[in-house]
């Protein structure tokens, strides 16, 4: 039962509240993509054990869907933030490179 | 014989007897027992069998860790099986039984099984699954199953009510020994918001029992005086009888609150659910007792240490005239100084050569023989203990003396309660000088800021004894405290007076050298019959891991979950792989502790209120007219309404045929509306749908689908134009929700930067269908709008005014019929249908329901997704190309449908089938082709996607998927039968059984 807190509305939302929405940062290919890119868009997911960055909505309650940065195996929240961008914030990153000198980064 | 002592007793009230039965015969216990100490009063030692050899079985222990002690509790709508004795506090009237046995408890003929036992050694199921096959089928499952199994299910439903409740607090404190208590007394004083839990009825926990002296005086007065000044803080929570069973991920933490399971039928819930979220969790839950592996140390009147003395402290209960106390550690001593001072008789066996401690030092002074350098080498007596041999613990098993006794307290040592603190990733230190497992404060479980989240402590965290609790509990709750930013404060820190304790001596095996014969006979899993032997026995298989060995010999996968069994069982495993005890490590600790009634997790969801239930605004209007619902999503629908003497079947196609021939009303509210409004509406619905709806006129109405982005049909419906930026996007009635969260998905993750606004209004509006051809003069006689065909033509809408009533009337039709479909707020939704269905009765208007709607849309050939479609269907093999745009760039779906397999031509496509004979074809039946696939199944060419009686054609028709299907109009085709082999032939024809023109719905 995660706590994650919504970036939209600032609710520190229990997982009740939540709907998963799987790996977030996914390119979409459509028409005129090669069948590689499409099913690395369709099907390949990454499973770290690990950072791992994921989409979540607020399903009940703002509505809005959020990113998040958290560890699969600890359970460490390292930060959320909207949507409504293609890569992590930079002091994200930079935060989990802190916490987590190993890390190999996002992509 | 266990009795009734005549003095003592702290928790019983000798002054309120209470009669109970077990197994019928009518016993008589006090206020305060529970039912194990009640049973033992009475001299009740055989109190169950176990799981595989039907061995008799005594009371083991005094709590939860219980493994024999599973009874049948009360009876009728109060029946529950495999509750334990040992936590089951008394009643007047309580009825229990023994379980697991046949015919009886005393003479069970499934104890043949224990003779038989080196045929039944470990992984026996497993062995026997491999061959040969028929004596699985024919001999072992039938005798498995009469033998094994625990209670019986109840028959009847759960008479008591459930209930959940929502706690929040800073710091959760589970267990009010002495160290949860002063736990809580420093997180009190810190200001924190804390809520203690304990599972039993009494705080304080072990210690009065064992005579603890904290600041000069008994540790009860202790206790009563940390209750007193802790319930003065207005930000501390008690609740006793409550057991956390489990700590999740963020400090979410389940508990069970026993409410009425002693005061039945009280009114109040039976138990209480508690959903807790807490800032940080204190595991206060002490340790538990580890028996001894000797022979025979299964016999009832075996039990641990703890619980006899627990027995005799609490209960003034005796567990034998002559106790023989078999132990490897000081603490047992107290059980032997206890039980001597209450008058009884003691032998001492201890394992160690020279057990110098203050413990054993006072035992002698007492005049208590002690052996040592001892054990048992097994017990005697079958029902019950007679006696013991005992003889050298280095030795092979020689005896060298028989000692007559009616009972034996063992104690192999204490395992800290480490489950809260492993249930979220905490990892655990083996202790070799104590020999036990305790928390690794390098590596607890994480918040979710990556701070620790569970702090254990007195017991639960190694520190045994009193002092070293009270001290451990002061250190580790101003850690906790200090980890939420908040001051610890200057509570006071309690002194125990420090009890000097000799070195424990790890026994895994006793004697140490024992053959065979003696190992066969040590139980490690009382509950499931797992022995010393058959851990040895899957080492020697190749079985290392201890996850595996667990599973092949079922070692600690009993109720108890292994709470007695698992550090003894992996000991053992580690001593035949010549392993590191830590090496091989525990199993995973998962939650619950102890099981949770199903009826507690449930809570007030059962019945009716299940799910939540959605109404439209006529369901009681469909009640009261006797409509069959069903459900459809969380909405109840009208299925049919059947009249007086009708089946169902018959009430549809009369429904169906009034419709066809005169007017059909059907409540269509759970239709899914959403709004789509911007100036980048049209381009994202060109997106969403597979065909344009960017060029839809204002006014008009378009049926459309959704493909999700592997191009497989999602959803359908019909969308109209409001207004230059306005469109309504009718979905499925299962599907509203979904469709709006995935527009809300796109629109936020993916495109956001178009300017598109989305708004499920599915609620706010009733829909009513008006259908049948006398739908337009029923319309008329009501008047307020122009209805004819030339004002309002097919597939267009407009707003206006119906009987007084604000309207939306769209000339749409899902059944082939003139129909109207008129959306009316939500408030006059009732109010309209009413008078729809007063004014329609001159041209002969009959409601109808889903199995009607179906029906309709069948003989038109109009699919339904979930029928036609399961997640595997394009809309290309329902043959919707028609609905697909050639032009757009792009649209959802478009890309997944360019695939191969999706864009070759010979896939299974829609068509209609009637039957030869005219009979239903079954729902699903597959279209057999030649030959057999790699299984050796037939193979098939299609299926049936719906399939139903056709009042209007007057025999069977069905819808289905063929390969090649449109190309092959007219052949005849072969369906599988539920039984096997064939049961239908039917003729390939087109799914449009009627009016294929669509003459009808255009006038």
């Amino acid at each position: 039962m995660l706590i994650l807190e919504c970036p939209c509305c600032g609710v520190k939302a229990e997982e009740t509240e939540l709907a998963p929405g799987g790996e977030a940062h996914l390119k979409r290919f459509g028409p005129g993509s090669s069948d590689e890119e499409f099913e690395a868009y369709m099907f390949a997911r990454k499973n770290p054990k690990g950072v791992h960055f994921e989409r979540w909505r607020h399903a009940y309650g703002c509505g809005k869907w959020f990113l998040a940065a958290r560890c699969t195996a600890t359970l460490e929240v390292f930060g959320t933030y909207p949507a409504q961008t293609t890569e992590p914030p930079a002091e994200l990153i930079a935060k989990i490179k802190a916490k987590r000198p190993d890390w190999k980064g996002w992509k | 014989m266990s009795a009734r002592l005549q003095k003592g007793g702290r928790l019983i009230d000798r002054s309120a007897r209470m009669e109970f039965s077990f197994n019928g015969k009518k016993m008589q216990g006090l206020r305060g027992d529970t039912l194990a100490s009640a049973l033992l009063a009475n001299d009740q030692l055989l109190v169950g069998r176990s799981f595989k050899y039907h061995r008799p079985r005594g009371i083991v222990a005094s709590g939860p860790e219980e493994p024999n002690a599973l009874v049948a509790l009360g009876t009728g709508a109060r029946y529950e099986p495999n509750q334990r004795v040992t936590t089951t506090e008394l009643f007047d009237g309580l009825t229990s039984a023994s379980q697991n046995h046949w015919p009886s408890l005393e003479f069970d003929i499934g104890a043949v099984n224990n003779k038989l036992a080196r045929f039944l050694p470990a992984g026996f199921y497993y062995k026997t699954f491999i061959h040969p096959r028929s004596a699985w089928k024919h001999l072992f499952e039938p005798v498995i199953r009469r033998s094994a199994g625990l209670g019986k299910p109840p028959e009847e439903a759960d008479a008591d009510h459930y209930e959940y409740t929502y706690g929040h607090c800073d710091i959760l404190i589970a267990g009010g020994g002495i160290a949860g208590l002063q736990a809580a007394l420093v997180a009190g004083a810190s200001g924190a918001k804390v809520l203690v839990l304990e599972q039993t009825a009494h705080w304080g926990g072990r210690a009065p029992v064992d005579g603890d002296i904290i600041d000069g005086k008994p540790a009860e007065d202790w206790v009563r005086n940390a209750l007193q000044a802790l319930e003065a803080m207005e930000n501390v929570t008690l609740r006793a009888r409550s057991m956390v069973s489990g700590v999740y991920d963020h400090g979410y933490v389940l508990a069970e609150e026993r409410i009425a399971d002693h005061t039945p039928g009280d009114g109040r819930p039976r138990k209480r659910l508690w959903r807790i979220r807490a800032a940080t969790v204190i595991a206060a839950t002490g340790a538990l007792e580890r028996p001894l592996s000797f022979a025979g140390n299964d016999i009832p009147g075996v039990m641990l240490a703890a619980a006899a003395r627990d027995y005799a402290v609490n209960f003034a209960v005796s567990p034998g005239e002559h106790t023989v106390v078999v132990t490897n550690n000081d603490d047992a001593y107290r059980t032997a100084i206890t039980l001597k001072e209450y008058g009884l008789q003691v032998t001492v066996i201890d394992a160690r050569p020279a057990p110098v401690g203050e413990l054993p030092s006072r035992a002698r002074a007492l005049g208590i023989r002690i052996e040592t350098g001892r054990g048992i080498i097994k017990v005697k007596g079958g029902k019950r203990v007679t006696g013991v041999s005992i003889g050298l613990q280095a030795g092979e098993g020689g005896a060298v003396e028989d000692i007559a006794c009616d009972a034996v307290a063992m104690s192999g040592g204490w395992s800290p309660v480490v489950h809260l603190w492993s249930h979220c990733g905490g990892k655990l230190v083996w202790d070799a000088d104590r020999a036990l497992f305790r928390p690794d404060a390098a590596r607890p479980p994480l918040n979710h800021d990556g701070s620790a989240l569970v702090w254990p402590l007195g017991a639960a965290n190694g520190a045994l004894t009193a002092d070293a609790a009270l001290r451990d509990a002061v250190e580790q709750a101003r850690l906790a405290v200090q980890s939420l930013g908040l001051d610890a404060g200057a509570a006071e820190a309690a002194i125990a007076d420090p009890v000097e304790e000799g070195a424990i001596l790890p026994v895994w095996i006793m004697p140490a050298s024992a053959g065979i014969e003696l190992k066969s006979k040590m139980w490690l899993d009382f509950q499931n019959d797992v022995k010393v032997s058959d851990v040895q026995l899957a080492a020697r298989e190749g079985y290392v891991s201890v996850e595996h060995t667990k599973r092949y010999t079922t070692l600690g996968m009993a109720t108890d979950q292994g709470k007695l069994s698992n550090i003894n069982g992996l000991a053992v495993l580690a001593d035949a792989l010549s392993e590191e005890i830590p090496r091989v490590g525990t199993t995973t600790f998962r939650p619950p502790y102890t099981p949770v009634t199903i009826g507690a997790l449930a809570g007030e969801a059962r019945g009716d209120i299940f799910q939540p239930l959605r109404k439209t605004p006529m369901h009681d209007w469909h009640l009261a007219q006797g409509a069959y619902m069903e459900p459809v999503g969380l909405w109840q629908r009208p299925y049919t309404y059947p009249r007086a003497g009708e089946t169902h079947e018959q009430a549809v196609n009369r429904e169906v045929v009034n419709t066809r021939d005169r007017l059909g009303l059907l409540d269509a509210s759970t239709l899914g509306k959403i709004i789509v409004k911007g100036p980048d509406a049209g381009k994202f619905l060109d997106m969403l749908y597979t065909n344009v709806m960017s060029n839809l006129g204002v006014g008009k109405c378009r049926y459309g689908l959704m493909c999700n982005e592997q191009g497989f049909l999602s959803d359908d419906g019909v969308v109209i134009r409001i207004a230059e930026d306005t469109w309504l996007c009718h979905t499925t009635s299962g599907g509203a929700d979904r469709i709006h969260a995935w527009m809300e998905d796109w629109l936020q993750c993916e495109w956001w930067d178009w300017q598109v606004y989305t708004a499920n209004v599915t609620e706010q509006y009733g829909q009513i269908a008006v259908v049948g051809p006398n739908a337009r003069k029923l319309l008329e006689k009501i008047g307020g709008m122009d209805v004819s065909k030339e004002a309002l033509p097919f597939m267009t809408f407009k707003d206006g005014e119906l009987g007084g009533f604000p309207v939306r009337v769209h000339r749409i039709s899902f059944s082939g019929e003139l129909s109207y479909e008129i959306a009316v707020p939500a408030s006059h939704a009732l109010a309209f249908w009413e008078l729809l269905y007063s004014e329609g009765q001159e041209f002969g208007l009959q409601t109808y329901g889903t199995e009607g709607l179906h029906v309709l849309r069948a003989e038109k050939g109009f699919i339904m997704i979930g029928d036609e479609t399961d997640g595997t269907v394009i809309p290309q093999d329902l043959n919707l190309d028609w609905a697909i745009s050639k032009k757009k760039e792009d649209f959802l779906g478009k890309r997944g449908q360019q695939r191969t397999f999706l864009a070759a031509k010979d896939r299974w496509k829609l068509v209609g089938f009637e039957s030869l004979d005219g009979s239903v074809i079954p729902d699903g039946a597959y279209v057999i082709a030649a030959g057999t696939n790699e299984y050796g199944f037939r193979n098939a060419q299609g299926r049936i996607t719906s399939t139903y009686y056709s009042p209007a054609l007057k025999k069977g028709i069905a819808m289905g998927l063929l390969l090649n299907g449109p190309a092959r109009m007219g052949e005849v085709v072969e369906f599988t039968a539920m039984t096997g082999g064939v049961s239908a032939q039917a003729k390939v024809v087109d799914p449009v059984f009627y009016d294929k023109d669509g003459e009808k719905q255009n006038v």
